[in-house]
């Protein structure tokens, strides 16, 4: 009776600790989620722009970051000490000020503050000075000059999108053109043909050139006198100390009175700033501006991995099966592939390098590209020999879940196919891997967060810290393998600690580590979906 | 052994569907069928009983060549379909299976629809066109007694149907390809007393086209359906005959003592 009261007890005792176990795991998650919410999410925020004056008689302008206590020295009580952000970069130099609250004689929130986002270094705080077009002064005074601004703004705004319009479209289709007609030039010279057809398709080709060359011309005419009115028009800024700066109108992105501003418009400002985070191409080396490309390039390149990695894992997981002789050899092939699974993943990178990027991909530059060599198109890394080596990161994983998969399939059930005069191939194809499919998935989900998640070997194997372009675009052949590409985990290191101005790009780090999280687990609830839809019209099947 | 001359294992079956000619049997080194023969009729149910272990179902698993998939297995004899050796090696072993069906202990739909588990066989032999196959998935499940209860939800997961349902869409699979013989190993073990009838009563409609041969422990069953009765003890078939007269008026003793439940 004892005995058994006791071992009930700890009966108990193992189930609150079970029980305890999975809650801490469950904090865990929240906790992480959270952290990055809390760091990364405030970003977006408009803060106020304060006005200090200080004892000295100097005033700063700026959005308090922080505030910290320090004790200067032992004994003495401690000191509030704050960081402020007073952008300014062309001005002071520096996007951030340490100021003692003690040296602090005033402070305000000056209502015609304003806060300037502009293409180019960074942030500006200042006073509006006065508004030109060419040498007319269109306003002169904050208020007006304010009121000015708006519809001027909105001109150049869309004057930049002509500019942008035609940089990216018509002026990157000739290039685009120019550069294969070039290819196309010298792939001629290696050519084995009579020497008469030879200079006559070489005159054609030189011929289409020169036209496309001279469109060219034209619409870098046309580009240059967009630039120049793109140009016109002045916004002239005092800073806060007096200084004042001439900018073009055209480099504002957004000018704001974060004072004036009530908790509406506010609201309005947070959302088309995450908007702009994650719809726009980045700025000033990846500082500012959104990170589309890299969650583009993170996709994609899953998606890619996952088309590899599924045929692959899932064959090779039919052969270990239902094909190979269960013995001593497969039982190492076992072993061999679950070890795999713990080989670090630069070491994967290595061989992707070696293998895909120089081995494959130069046999291919030598055979298809011989035109633009020494130039590679292949030889180098590229967002498909990036998936690739993911895949190949990942197929353990695919391997291990298709085989139990496969295993839970009932032998009466492959019997019964059998017995109604299938083949051995048509069972599996038309039964066994139906039903083990929804295991199939689940392997493959752990496969794509894997991916998803890794940054090390693909910093060897094409992505890049900036890609001109995306790898899928408008110009034949639309999908673009050989492409270098961003990625969400590379795009974290780079701005968090690869950055010029760190201290101002930390909470985007937070940010662009929320966006990857949610990311991963869109591309997982989408497999999730897709298992349970299948469990479901199988229902109550194999796995 | 001398071979069917003793009245007790040669019921004088004219025009066998099947002949099992001295059959034995090796799981690696264990036997376990000894020098069986016997003859199978056309149209008639002949049952296999036994004790557990005897080696019924692998007699009947030999008779598809289902055995052929475990490993470690040697096969002595012959048995003679249609009077040609299903082991000849000219023979396709899935045109065999195609001929001579088989029904499971254990209910085994495929993870598909009810539709698709009736028509998998004819799809097998590439019969695809839709009325078709309409017409061979109506005309099985009707011949399975299913299609009244079915009939409004062909496209659902065969899973969710009840264990009997299951039993007897197994059974409706197996007609789907218009075999000869019509293998049942054990099918209502797993079934309650309805369900149980249900398919008793299936397998007298089905007499009239099929052979089939049944696997079952259960004596009242063996007795309730079959014309023919073969008793197998230890991998030996001890005795052969008519049912009533195995059930009635058995030759051995040991055949009397299973019958009369004094071992088993």
């Amino acid at each position: 009776m004892k005995r058994a009261q006791r071992s009930d007890l700890f009966g108990q005792a193992m189930t609150w600790l079970c029980g305890g176990a999975l809650a801490f795991n469950l904090l865990l998650v929240i906790g992480i989620m959270g952290l990055l919410a809390w760091y990364g999410l405030g970003y977006f925020w408009q803060k106020d722009l304060v006005q200090l004056r200080m004892k000295d008689g100097t005033r700063v302008l700026g959005e308090v970051w922080e505030i910290e206590q320090v004790v200067e020295s032992p004994g003495q009580p401690a000191l509030d000490r704050m960081r402020l952000k007073i952008a300014n970069r062309d001005v002071g130099g520096l996007d951030f000020a340490w100021i003692n609250a003690v040296d602090v004689a005033s402070r305000s929130l000056p209502a015609d503050a304003v806060l300037l986002e502009r293409l180019e270094w960074g942030n500006f705080h200042g006073t509006m000075e006065e508004l030109r077009d060419g040498d007319k002064v269109l306003a002169r005074g904050p208020g007006p000059v304010w009121k000015a601004l708006h519809e001027l703004h909105a001109k150049k705004a869309k004057q930049r999108e002509q500019v942008e319009d035609l940089e990216k479209g018509e002026i990157g289709d000739v290039n685009y053109a120019i550069e294969k007609l070039r290819l196309d030039r010298r792939a001629l010279d290696f050519e084995e043909l009579p020497a008469a057809e030879k200079a006559r398709r070489g005159a054609a080709l030189d011929r289409e050139l020169a036209e496309r060359e001279a469109a060219y011309q034209q619409l870098a005419d046309r580009l240059f006198q967009l630039r120049e009115k793109l140009d016109q028009g002045t916004l002239v800024m005092r800073s806060v100390d007096g200084q004042t700066k001439e900018m073009p109108v055209a480099m504002v992105v957004r000018a704001i009175r974060p004072n004036a501003m009530n908790a509406f418009e506010k609201t309005g400002l947070y959302l088309s700033r995450g908007w702009e985070f994650i719809a726009a191409d980045p700025r000033e080396s990846n500082t500012e501006g959104g990170i589309f490309p890299a969650i583009f390039g993170t996709v994609m390149m899953v998606f890619i991995m996952s088309f590899a990695v599924a045929p692959l894992g899932v064959l090779a997981a039919l052969y270990l099966r239902e094909y190979a002789r269960q013995g001593l050899l497969v039982r190492m092939v076992r072993i061999a592939v679950n070890n795999l699974a713990g080989v670090p993943s630069i070491v994967f990178g290595m061989f992707g390098l070696g293998f895909f990027v120089y081995l494959i991909g130069g046999s291919i530059d030598r055979l298809f590209y011989p035109e633009s060599l020494p130039t590679p198109t292949f030889g180098t890394g590229g967002i498909l020999w990036a998936s690739l080596t993911l895949a190949l990161l990942t197929v353990p994983v695919v391997i291990v879940a298709a085989e139990e998969g496969l295993a839970a399939v009932p032998r009466i059930v492959r019997e019964g196919s059998l017995a109604l005069g299938a083949t051995k191939f048509e069972t599996i194809w038309r039964v066994v891997i139906p039903a083990a499919a929804p295991g199939i998935l689940t392997g493959m989900i752990l496969a794509m967060a894997r991916a998803a998640g890794e940054v090390a070997p693909l910093m060897i194997v094409g992505m890049v810290k900036l890609a001109p372009s995306l790898p899928i675009d408008g110009r034949a052949p639309f999908v673009h393998f050989e492409r270098k590409f961003m990625h969400l985990g590379f795009h974290i290191f780079d701005v968090g600690f690869q950055s010029p101005n760190v201290e101002a790009t930390t909470p985007l780090v937070f940010a662009t580590a929320l966006l990857l999280i949610v990311v991963v687990t869109v591309m997982n609830i989408v497999a999730i979906l897709l298992r349970n839809h299948l469990r479901r019209k199988y229902a109550g099947s194999a796995v | 052994m001398t071979q069917t001359t003793d009245p007790a294992l040669d019921p004088g079956i004219k025009d066998p569907i099947l002949e099992v000619e001295s059959l034995s049997l090796w799981y690696g080194e264990k036997q376990a069928l000894r020098e069986i023969s016997l003859k199978i009729p056309e149209k008639k149910i002949t049952a296999f009983i036994g004790p557990s272990g005897c080696g019924k179902s692998t007699l009947l698993r030999c008779i598809n060549r289902l055995n052929d998939l475990i490993d470690n297995v040697r096969i002595d004899g012959d048995i003679k379909f249609q009077g040609g050796s299903i082991f000849d090696p000219r023979i396709e072993i899935n045109a065999l299976r195609k001929r001579i069906g088989m029904v499971f202990q254990k209910s085994n739909p495929f993870p598909k629809s009810i539709y698709e588990n009736v028509a998998y066989g004819p799809r097998l032999q590439g019969i695809n066109r839709k009325r078709d196959l309409d017409d061979i998935v109506e005309k099985s499940l009707r011949g399975a007694a299913l299609w009244d209860e079915v009939k409004d939800r062909l496209d659902d997961s065969a899973l969710g149907m009840s264990g009997g349902q299951q039993q007897r869409l197994c059974i409706a699979r197996a007609i789907a390809v218009e075999p000869e013989v019509i293998l049942l190993d054990e099918p209502c073990s797993a079934l309650d007393p309805i369900a149980t009838a249900r398919i008793e009563e299936l397998m007298q409609d089905l007499k009239t086209q099929y052979t089939q041969v049944i696997v079952t422990h259960n004596m009242q069953q063996a007795s309730r359906v079959s014309d023919y009765t073969a008793f197998l003890y230890l991998g030996e078939l001890i005795e052969y005959g008519a049912t009533e007269k195995i059930f009635i008026n058995p030759m051995k003793k040991q055949t009397e003592d299973y019958i009369t439940g004094r071992f088993g």
